[in-house]
């Protein structure tokens, strides 16, 4: 089979391939030339490795995620799973409100099992799921990913995902984000959610109040 | 009467003074810009805008710029349609020394007064000097870092800074280690003379930035007598690599076949030469605001003027209180779809 490049992502350049007989991704982070070597060259090794380390951890809360075959740290180079599948960004805007709801609040708890399990996705955006035939939701693109047990980063994360739907999917936004948050509280215990969700306005606020200026 | 014949030509006075500038301009409707007038108030060297001595500068200049406005138009004050002001966002002080002047001037000459968002201003100029249909928008000055689209009835915000702004960025940096203001030209030129990259935070959140620990983060290595050329280098460098990825991110998202930069920040050239190295990548156009304009003026005031009251936005004097806080994705707009 001849390798095709599948997708140009943010980041990485994505090409379908074979490997022992599975249909697999294989995600390089090429050389972006805008930026110094040395940066460069920083970023696309702690992605790569930060990718392959937080997707193994996160399959282990059984949040579905690719597997991952093999890793060229010095490539910056991923072989993993394909799924088949459709992005969850394309999918939204056909679906019913019970769908997407449904849907929404399955978000929500993928996101509570990862928080709670000290792991931060970094890069919530309905591009970074996708949805199977079987209905199952998997998280893709683990490159911001990192750990942390703190309430802030937790807040960011939820923050991230907020703004990607009042940005990219408003006319649903807010019906979406009450889903989400349901789903996450099945998995939150209540105390934790609100001071997360707290967070939340604070970093809203923050951004606000940078229309102001520093002076 | 209407529909006979062309309809008037409508003249918008712009009045800007959300922060540093207090700027006057008069416009057409047809984009014409017939004049464009500034005075910049500049702090004392170290320090930053102090509200209260900027809104005196602006007290003291306005009249002068709003004649000068109008002369170099060739118009005199009766040929003026509109009146249209910075409402917000921007400091208090300063504000409302532009929204006095020009609730003054559309009482006494009986015109529509029109509030204009600054963060919009800054969108649809560089959308006037360009002609850009359907940008994904890079908004980087003093006053903002956010990366915007259009969609539904409003620009809708991608990414922003989580903390303080590039501009603030560039301007604290260089007040700390005593270089001119405002800094980010300042410090444009220093890094041309650098070459070291020096290990500073680098912090991208999805298509968020934050900038404050490299503030710190820099002005620590700066009293550890590392140069400033390296410094400023390391500084843009960093600081703009982080605003690209959060671009190229956003647009790979969006999809948008169209960049847009604006504001003032977009004078630099080395983020101009970045931004279109990853719109060749994600199979974009990449635009840059007329140079003339990438920084606060009354132009783009009165071309938004003219956008807003061609599209029934009027405010009446007793209600044109200003918006220190208005958010861009607050403003809606019905000339876009
Ligand atoms: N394992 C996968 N299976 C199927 N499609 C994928 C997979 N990984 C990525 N993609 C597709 O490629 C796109 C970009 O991949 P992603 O990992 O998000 O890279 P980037 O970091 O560049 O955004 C995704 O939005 C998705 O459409
Ligand atoms: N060449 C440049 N490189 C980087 N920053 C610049 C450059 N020229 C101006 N700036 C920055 O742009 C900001 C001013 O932007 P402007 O749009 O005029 O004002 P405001 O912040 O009130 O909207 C300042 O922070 C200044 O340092
Ligand atoms: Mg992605
Ligand atoms: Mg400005």
């Amino acid at each position: 089979m001849k390798i095709i490049l599948y997708k140009r992502g943010a980041e990485a350049d994505l090409y379908l391939d074979e490997w022992y007989d599975r249909k697999v991704i294989i995600k390089m982070r090429v050389p972006k030339s805008y930026r110094h070597p040395k940066l460069d060259l920083k970023l696309r090794t702690s992605r790569t490795l930060h990718e392959a380390e937080i997707l193994h951890e996160a399959k282990k809360t059984s949040v579905p995620t690719p597997t991952i075959y093999f890793v060229d740290e010095k490539e910056a180079k991923l072989v993993i799973e394909y799924i088949e599948g459709i992005r969850i960004k394309e999918h939204f805007e056909k679906l019913n409100h019970i769908d997407l709801n449904r849907i929404c609040r399955d978000i929500g708890m993928k996101i509570g099992l990862l928080h709670k399990s000290g792991l931060i996705h970094g890069d919530l955006t309905t591009s970074n799921m996708i949805l199977t035939r079987e209905q199952k939701i998997f998280l893709i693109d683990f490159g911001l990913s990192f750990h942390s047990q703190d309430n802030e980063d937790r807040g960011v994360d939820i923050h991230l995902m907020k703004r990607a739907l009042d940005s990219t999917h408003y006319e649903s936004a807010n019906l979406c984000m009450k889903s989400i948050i349901n789903g996450y509280a099945k998995i939150m215990k209540r105390d934790l959610m609100r001071k997360i969700l707290d967070r939340v306005k604070e970093i809203e606020d923050r951004g606000r109040y940078s229309g102001e200026r520093h002076t | 009467m209407k529909s006979m014949k062309r309809v008037k030509q409508l003249n918008c006075l712009g009045i800007e003074s959300t922060a540093h500038t207090f700027g006057a301009s008069i416009v057409i409707d047809n984009g014409e810009i017939c004049s464009d007038v500034r005075e910049i108030y500049i702090p004392h060297r170290g320090r930053g805008i102090h509200p209260s001595e900027a809104a005196q500068h602006h007290n003291s200049k306005a009249q002068s710029v709003i004649l000068k406005a109008l002369k170099g138009a060739g118009m005199n004050v009766n040929d003026i349609d509109i009146i249209a002001f910075s409402c917000g966002p921007g400091l208090g002080p300063c504000l409302r020394v532009g929204a006095t002047v020009a609730r003054a001037l559309a009482t006494y000459l009986n015109k529509p007064l029109v509030p204009i968002n600054h963060a919009l201003a800054h969108i649809e100029i560089g959308i006037l000097t360009t002609n850009v249909e359907d940008p994904l928008v890079v908004l980087v000055s003093g006053g903002h870092t956010a990366i915007s689209a259009f969609g539904g009835n409003r620009w809708r915000i991608y990414g922003e800074t989580e903390d303080i702004t590039l501009g603030n960025l560039f301007d604290m940096f260089a007040r700390a280690t005593e270089l001119a203001t405002p800094g980010g030209p300042e410090v444009e030129k220093m890094a041309a003379k650098g070459c070291k990259l020096i290990d500073l935070p680098y912090t991208v959140k999805g298509n968020d930035v934050a900038y404050s620990g490299l503030l710190s983060a820099a002005l620590r290595e700066y009293q550890k007598g590392t140069p400033l050329e390296d410094l400023c280098f390391s500084l843009q460098e960093i600081a703009f690599s982080m605003m690209v990825e959060a671009t190229e991110r956003s647009l790979a998202h969006t999809e948008k076949k169209e960049l847009l930069l604006t504001g003032g920040v977009a004078a630099n050239k080395k983020f101009q030469l970045m931004l279109e190295s990853i719109s060749g990548l994600q199979n974009a156009e990449f635009h840059v605001v007329d140079a003339k304009y990438t920084g606060d003026s009354g132009v783009q005031i009165a071309w938004n003027g003219i956008l807003a009251f061609q599209n029934g936005i009027t405010v009446k004097i007793e209600d044109s209180i200003v918006k220190p806080r208005w958010r861009l994705d607050q403003v809606d707009i019905s000339w876009r779809s």
